[in-house]
């Protein structure tokens, strides 16, 4: 395989990724190294990929399996949370901040979900796979997908419920 | 209206019952639409996967292509040793000729000088020959 048909076969997910990786490792200088060596690691598989009937799928398990030894790592262990802030485009000027001001609590309550849920959560409502496909990345069966996604999703809206009545008590 | 089947939609997206065909309905009606009072809390939610999405790896990818250098930096080298060995021995095969020449030149010298000695002993008879007349024809001279 050469380098131009691997990039062609690679680049359409490095998003993803990088996203995925961003999920887990909060950072995103470490989910940018890890998108970086994930993507050497795939290189020097390249005679391999052509086996694999999904490459993306792939690629995705790898993913989350380097994030969970990084996150294992003491390195990681001792990185310090960064977040960054989160704009928001497509909503009406006066709602703006109070939003992004919301926005930035998914995230946070996200954050605070269990490793597994955060990566449903992540390829189910932003990068929208089949529960199969998930099954396939995660290495589960896609009804454990929908046990833990239903979990997650009561979870964040009970806590958002929250946050937002406590919004309307404060004012 | 809307908002009774958003809410339907809603319940069934909490239980992980929704098709992806279903929650992009759900995604459209948060980040496009006014959305209904009670339901504000889910739009900050759907805002928030959309936003998401448009994060981008925007570093271009290294790949190792540092193997493949060594392999070129090989190739190159065992060129360069295979020309070097080649004009070498050329060089070397050209002096071998000279060499060759200058034998065979000298050889044939050899030869002429050989063949020259023998004429001139022959006329050191001639010589002899010249005495005797001498000796016979008195010449008064």
């Amino acid at each position: 395989m050469k380098q131009t048909e691997f990039l062609s076969t690679v680049m359409p997910f490095k998003d993803k990724v990088y996203r995925l990786a961003k999920r887990l490792l909060v950072s995103s200088e470490e989910a940018e190294d890890a998108t970086q060596e994930l993507f050497m690691k795939l290189w020097n598989r390249k005679e391999k990929l052509s086996s694999y009937k999904s490459v993306e799928a792939f690629a995705m398990t790898m993913t989350k399996n380097y994030c969970f030894d990084r996150l294992k790592s003491k390195q990681a262990s001792n990185m310090s949370l960064v977040h960054s802030n989160y704009k928001e485009n497509g909503t009406s000027l006066d709602r703006k901040t109070e939003l992004n001001d919301s926005v930035s609590i998914v995230h946070q309550l996200i954050a605070k979900l269990p490793e597994q849920q955060r990566m449903i959560i992540q390829l189910r409502d932003v990068e929208d796979y089949e529960y199969e496909e998930i099954g396939k990345v995660l290495d589960i069966k896609p009804t454990a997908v929908r046990v833990a996604l239903s979990r997650a999703r009561k979870k964040i809206r009970e806590q958002l419920i929250k946050q937002h009545n406590y919004g309307i008590n404060q004012n | 209206m809307e908002s009774i089947k958003i809410e339907q939609l809603l319940e069934k997206y909490e239980n992980a019952e929704t098709s992806l065909h279903e929650e992009a309905v759900l995604k459209d009606y948060f980040n496009n639409n006014d959305v209904a009072p009670h339901l504000q809390q889910y739009q900050a939610l759907f805002g928030y996967y959309a936003e998401s999405k448009n994060e981008n790896y925007s570093k271009p990818i290294r790949l190792n292509t540092k193997k493949q250098h060594w392999k070129w930096l090989s190739v190159a080298a065992s060129v360069v040793l295979l020309f070097s060995v080649y004009t070498g021995y050329t060089n070397n095969q050209e002096k071998k000729e000279a060499k060759i020449a200058f034998e065979n030149t000298q050889m044939a010298f050899q030869l002429l000088s050989k063949n020259m000695k023998k004429g001139t002993t022959a006329m050191a008879y001639l010589g002899e020959y010249e005495t005797t007349t001498n000796k016979i024809f008195k010449n008064n001279k």
